[in-house]
């Protein structure tokens, strides 16, 4: 067995330079690393590029890191929630690429697996498609879209143990394990980091290679976006 | 009088097929779920990687780790999936969902669809609806037939950036439903009191009139 278990996120964070290209797993505030956020939000590193569905709400999330300024480029799929995002997009002082949501998580995907691009119907005949390679199979246009891959991938699981093994929960899992297969270093931020051998193979999500480091986190608060209820 | 919010979830519930799986969007489609006629059974999907979701939570019950693609906290039924975001989209671009019900800002009469883009205005990104529209065998646009100015949303070509292609087959306004044939919009029904000519007068494009409009029928039984 690997041993990827950190107990400081300073300890990997510090690795961290301006101009570097940083993946976060999450949907919405769901299932986003939120520790790995909180340290990066305190570093003196601008210039990033961060690859995200989305970008935060304005005091959590990358909404961190757009406040401080950190961030030079986004590439999401929706970022409607965060009024400052906005502000800043429209002032020109981020620059935003916006891509299908479905071919975002292939494009991470592709980017773990050896895969450098594939051909996808999403955005055909729409600004999306811009200067890209376009073909026709069985009657129907794709467009060629390219892998990505980053300098960090930081993603968030349920559980996970030393060799990096990860499990995650409910709809918290959606980008995280794609995002883990793209990263150069890819660390895991988990809600229990239990002891090797506990997990059952069976049921694991992401295989603990993908994973370069994992840390118990300290804290998540785990904030609700649009809390909605029915009534008895 | 034209149909509330809840009046067009009511009319596309109508349009729902026994045994299929059907993607809702955020906004009037998202309570399409709560209008299921009687007899029928469908499973929902929301693309960040749900399939087989229930209602909403009881107070108290909410999980951070459940919601939709509109971030509301969900619950899942009994042989509720969960899986990752490209799981997801294949299950979408794959055409294994048979249904997508979505919101527009504009409609064209050759299924063009704009809604993800108001330049140099409102951007909030086109999430999971590019590759919705790219590949649902079925598409209904549930949306008001006007905008808040009082401009028709169906038009003959789309002025906003489009999210897709000739893949809209069908509109369910306040007012209409309307079916994207080969020459345009064809008119089927109308919302009960709104005559044709408030129809025509509220949409930027050619109206197909073959034959005397009906009134729709919300008498349907729902769960």
């Amino acid at each position: 067995m690997i041993n990827k278990e950190i107990k400081n996120i300073n300890d990997v964070i510090k690795e961290v330079k301006s101009g570097m290209t940083l993946m976060f797993g999450g949907f919405g505030l769901s299932g986003i690393p939120e520790n790995s956020i909180g340290a990066l939000a305190k570093l003196e590193i601008y210039d990033l590029t961060c690859i995200s569905n989305n970008a935060g709400i304005d005091d959590f999330g990358l909404g961190l890191l757009l406040k401080r300024k950190q961030v030079k480029k986004m590439i999401s799929s929706y970022v409607g929630e965060n009024a400052e995002f906005e502000r800043q997009m429209l002032c020109k002082e981020l620059e935003v690429e916006l891509i299908p949501q479905g071919t975002l998580a292939e494009r991470c995907r592709a980017g773990g697996s050896g895969i450098p691009a594939f051909f996808t119907p999403a955005g055909y005949g729409t600004e999306v498609q811009q200067d890209k390679e376009t073909r026709v199979f069985k009657g129907k246009n794709y467009i060629l879209e390219q892998a990505l891959e980053a300098d960090f991938a930081f993603v968030k699981a349920w559980k996970g143990d030393a060799a990096g093994n990860l499990i995650y929960k409910g709809t918290a899992r959606n980008f995280n394990p794609l995002m883990a297969m793209a990263g150069k270093i890819t660390v895991a931020e988990v809600e229990e980091l239990v002891p090797v051998g506990e997990l059952d193979p069976n049921q694991i999500h992401t295989p603990g290679v993908f994973v370069q480091k994992i840390i118990k986190g300290d804290f998540f608060e785990k904030r609700i976006e649009n809390k909605t209820t029915r009534k008895l | 009088m034209a149909l509330d919010k809840i009046g067009i979830a009511k009319r596309i519930g109508q349009e729902l097929k026994n045994n299929t799986y059907v993607n809702l969007g955020i906004g009037i489609p998202t309570l399409v779920a709560n209008y299921v006629p009687k007899n029928i059974n469908v499973e929902f999907q929301s693309e960040n990687g749900v399939l087989g979701m229930g209602p909403f939570p009881l107070e108290g019950e909410e999980d951070p780790d459940m919601i939709n693609a509109g971030k509301q906290t969900i619950t899942t039924l009994p042989g509720a999936v969960l899986f990752d975001s490209a799981m997801s989209f294949a299950m979408i671009r794959g055409k294994h969902i048979q249904l997508s019900v979505l919101g527009a800002m504009e409609v064209a009469e050759n299924g063009d669809i704009s809604n993800w883009k108001i330049p140099g205005k409102m951007v909030k990104g086109m999430g999971g609806a590019m590759d919705l529209v790219a590949s649902s065998e079925n598409i209904i646009v549930a949306m008001t037939h006007t905008n808040r100015k009082g401009e028709s949303k169906l038009l003959k070509r789309c002025s906003l950036p489009i999210t897709g292609v000739s893949c809209i087959k069908k509109i369910v306004t306040d007012l209409a439903v309307i079916e994207v044939v080969e020459k345009g919009f064809k008119l089927v029904e109308r919302a009960p009191g709104v005559s044709v000519e408030e129809i025509i007068k509220a949409t930027g494009a050619n109206l197909i009139i073959t034959e005397e409009i009906p009134e729709m029928n919300l008498t349907t039984i729902f769960n």
